[in-house]
């Protein structure tokens, strides 16, 4: 070893053991877990940027959809029309919504949570209404008859009775979210789908992206179902 | 941005749906009807065709399993499951192990609308009160009978219900179809740089409006097919649906 | 533990629905003392739950007044005026959500009671109502229905309410143990003498549980309001008489005991007494067969002719003494017990199970026959009757 060659002229991975076969399996596009192991950081933030979509857009989404459920179980003729906007919402397909929606909103996170947001009100809409419409007439009366007060009746009896089904619309919305938000980079808020549209032929690439999406997705679910088992412990008592 | 603006966009885009105008970078002629027409020409054929061999596949399935009324579970967690693989994830899957073009995009289509067809025929057949199917046997009705008659006529709403999910999330999802060579309407919308902005937004435009119209449609057939009495006795609507884990809303369980 | 009952009055109540052109209660008006049970019985559609609801304001009055201890009801807000009436209803209306014991406390916490004294008083419910003091952890869905009826009552008692409204509470449980309920209702308001409003369409339930029974006809007009007995003896019109059938003069055995009437004395011996005795005293006596007893006074059997045949009475039965009834039985179930049996007359015996006197089957008779005298309550009744031949 006569010349010296300065550190960091050295081509990155120089002194790595390489094993031919994988440089092999990237040129073709296959799916090679030592690249994957490598490259993992790369999905790192776009993972986190698509929680960061899914999150919000399920918060701002659950916050009015309720609110919206809400009024509608108070004033019932409310119901159909709510259901009719929603329901053309969640009929345009999201990548054209995104599109639809650059004009306005401008490419960005912004367009995006808009977008997704939208889908996720008639979901959980049409189950908070349907959820506080279900609620047996005699448990409000026996509630009323008992001197709550209608705020109380539908805080302390509606709603808590509610649940199962308010929640089976989150559960919904959430795995609907992270669906749709592969589809968040036409409206170029990035996120998982970007990593997938990049390279769509690179297997490796695809089953990480794809994979991630949907561990998100199953996630998410198991989440909102912990959530219910929290929240209705009758309900399992019933069970046992 | 102003107001002037934004209608100047939009504008610019139905112009761009009617006639054709140079591409970005001024090399080819790009939009206009006749390109608009081809392209949804074809988005409609690949869906009309992926739809009609999930419609094959998911109903007689469905059907039999809700007449049995076994595997529940199954018929109903295979929607769930289908909603949380992203299509864009499954077309990619598609492309980077199976291979693309029209058969393949169409197979995914397929995969994409067999869930919420398979699950509504199921809930639609077996949501049948148990006493209306008790008393048509104890009436002499034979099991063929009992599914002609009486079954699938209650189930019918339903299971179009299901079919129209799945038209409307085949018709979206067709979209991305390009990536695997296949010339749907999301050309515009992938090729930026061919069709810039005014290109994307006017095939966004058409492509939502296929969506309304094929939604408002089946729509209709939907309230076609149901029977009068059931009509007037669903006013409080999908009581029975609510059956399984309240899971199944009316319509519509993926948007896409 | 219990609060002072409220005294309760309905003024030409009246509610009429807009769209209607009859009204659904017609200037009821009714006056309950407090701590009486009222019973508003009548045909569906007779306006009775109607009434009942606008007492705690789940209906708003059209016309007319309720008064709640002098107090008309239209002066509260209706939240802050139910928590201070029990309300209990045929579905119950349990929380499946809460446990029992929140189901309990609900109007406590309302009330603003303290967390120690809102657990006090779930622990004395639950007692009162005989459910273990585990009950109160689990929740509605695992109790059987007498239990959950048994929790809204308890749920109703506990803001200790001056007034109770019940509507068809015992309706949707099975006989046996409605008749079950009903006698552990009757126990508790024994004990907490609350005013009650008791909605039924059962005329039975009625007569049983009543103190006084108002029947409304069609349209939510007042049939008749009386007592039991009363409304028993004397239906106001051909209406009333229909609707508590023509069985009347049956169910008025089940509002009587065996001390209401007058028992028969009987001839009682004892084994080797001078039958010359015994045969002097049968002279006198409603029955003609003598009764031996033994020497606490407890009944043996009826002495047949050959006992009496001898200088001294002998042990030669013709019958044992059955049945034996109580002094508190209830007339109906006594005479029951004797046609089960077969026979004329029963032994009545005390709480020792000594022989105060025969129930016969032609005293039950008497006892029928209306005579003033057995009107239980009301003055007037008895000047009604001896104005009429």
């Amino acid at each position: 070893m006569s010349a010296k060659i300065p550190l960091a002229q050295v081509p990155e991975g120089f002194f790595t053991e390489r094993d031919p076969d994988d440089l092999d399996c990237v040129a073709q596009g296959g799916f090679c877990p030592s690249w994957i192991l490598e490259n993992f950081d790369r999905y790192v933030d776009p993972f986190f940027q698509h929680v960061y979509l899914t999150g919000v857009s399920l918060a701002i989404g659950f916050v009015i959809a309720f609110a919206l459920g809400l009024l509608a179980h108070r004033k019932r003729w409310l119901t159909g029309p709510l259901t009719a906007v929603t329901s053309i919402l969640f009929t345009i397909p999201s990548i054209a919504l995104f599109l639809l929606l650059l004009p306005l909103t401008g490419r960005g996170n912004t367009t995006a949570i808009i977008a997704l947001v939208a889908y996720t009100q008639l979901i959980i809409f049409r189950n908070v209404a349907n959820g506080l419409r279900q609620v047996p007439s005699d448990i409000v009366d026996a509630s009323e008859g008992m001197g709550l007060t209608p705020m109380q009746t539908l805080l302390r009896v509606e709603v808590p009775m509610a649940l199962p089904e308010i929640l089976a619309g989150l559960r919904i919305a959430a795995s609907t979210t992270v669906g749709l938000a592969t589809l968040a980079f036409f409206a170029g808020a990035g996120g998982l789908g970007a990593e997938i549209e990049s390279q769509i032929n690179f297997k490796s690439n695809v089953v990480v992206a794809g994979g991630l999406a949907v561990a998100l997705a199953a996630a998410l679910d198991l989440a909102v179902l912990g959530l219910q088992r929290a929240l209705m412990p009758w309900r399992r008592a019933v069970a046992a | 941005m102003t107001e002037l603006a934004i209608i100047g966009d939009f504008f610019s885009a139905f112009e761009f749906i009617f006639e054709s105008r140079e591409s970005r970078a001024g090399t080819v002629q790009v939009g206009g009807l006749e390109e608009f027409g081809q392209l949804t020409l074809t988005h409609l054929a690949l869906s009309f065709v992926s739809l009609a061999v999930a419609v094959a596949i998911a109903v007689p399935i469905g059907i039999y399993l809700g007449h049995i009324g076994r595997f529940q579970f199954l018929a109903v967690s295979i929607s769930n499951v289908g909603r949380a693989v992203p299509v864009l994830a499954l077309i990619a899957f598609f492309i980077a192990f199976v291979g693309i073009g029209f058969a393949n995009v169409a197979l995914v289509l397929v995969l994409l609308a067999i869930p919420p067809i398979l699950t509504n025929a199921y809930v639609g057949t077996s949501q049948v009160d148990p006493d209306t199917v008790d008393s048509a046997r104890g009436m002499g009705f034979s099991e063929r009978q009992v599914l002609t008659r009486i079954e699938l006529p209650i189930a019918l709403p339903t299971i179009f219900g299901g079919i129209r999910t799945s038209a409307v999330n085949v018709v979206a999802t067709a979209t991305i179809a390009p990536y695997a060579n296949v010339e749907t309407l999301g050309i515009p919308i992938i090729n930026f740089n061919v069709y810039g902005g005014t290109g994307q937004l006017a095939a966004a435009i058409v492509v939502a409006l296929i969506t309304l119209a094929c939604d408002a449609g089946l729509g209709g057939v939907q309230r076609v097919v149901t029977p009068k009495g059931l009509k007037l006795a669903a006013n409080p609507g999908g009581a029975a649906k609510r059956r399984l884990f309240g899971l199944i809303p009316r319509r519509s369980v993926q948007p896409s | 533990m219990s609060s002072d009952a409220a005294s309760l009055e309905l003024r030409e109540l009246v509610k009429r629905y807009p769209g209607t052109d009859e009204p659904a209660v017609d200037k009821l008006s009714l006056e309950v003392p407090a701590g009486e049970v009222c019973v508003l019985v009548g045909p569906s559609g007779c306006g009775k739950t109607t009434a009942m609801r606008m007492v705690n304001r789940m209906i708003e009055i059209t016309d007319g007044d309720i008064l709640l201890d002098g107090s008309s009801v239209t002066d509260r807000s209706p939240a802050e005026l139910r928590r201070e009436i029990g309300y209990v209803i045929q579905q119950i209306g349990l929380f499946p959500h809460r446990t029992i014991g929140d189901n309990i406390a609900t109007v406590p916490r309302l009330l603003g009671w303290d967390k120690q004294r809102v657990s006090d008083r779930v622990d004395e419910l639950l007692e009162l109502i005989g459910l273990d003091a585990e009950m109160r952890e689990r929740y509605p869905a695992q109790l059987s229905g007498g239990q959950r009826q048994r929790v809204g009552v308890a749920r109703a008692l506990a803001g200790d309410p001056p007034l109770m409204l019940m509507d068809e509470p015992f309706g949707a449980i099975d006989p046996i143990n409605r008749e079950r309920l009903q006698n552990e209702f009757l126990r508790l308001q024994a004990e907490l003498r609350k005013t009650i409003v008791f909605v039924t369409h059962d005329i039975d339930e009625a007569i049983k549980m009543g103190d006084k029974i108002a029947v409304l006809r069609k349209g939510g007009k007042l049939a008749q309001f009386a007592s039991p007995a009363e409304l028993l003896m004397y239906p106001a019109d051909p209406f009333v008489e229909d609707f508590v059938g023509a069985d009347r003069a049956l169910k008025r055995l089940a509002l009587q005991r065996v001390r209401d009437i007058d028992l028969w004395k009987g001839v009682l011996c004892h084994k080797g007494e001078s039958t010359a005795k015994v045969r002097a005293r049968l002279a006198d006596a409603d029955l003609e067969f003598p009764l031996l007893v033994d020497d606490e006074g407890r009944p043996l059997g009826w002495l047949s002719d050959r006992g009496l045949a001898g200088e001294r009475v002998m042990e030669d039965l013709r019958s044992r003494a059955e049945p034996t009834v109580e002094m508190d039985d209830i007339l109906r179930d006594a005479l029951s017990d004797l046609l089960a049996n077969q026979t004329m007359y029963g032994p009545v015996l005390d709480d020792q199970g000594r022989v105060q006197g025969i129930l016969s089957l032609r005293a039950i008779a008497g006892a029928l026959n209306i005579r003033p005298e057995d009107v239980p309550d009301s003055a007037e009744l008895a000047a009604e009757a001896s104005s009429s031949p």
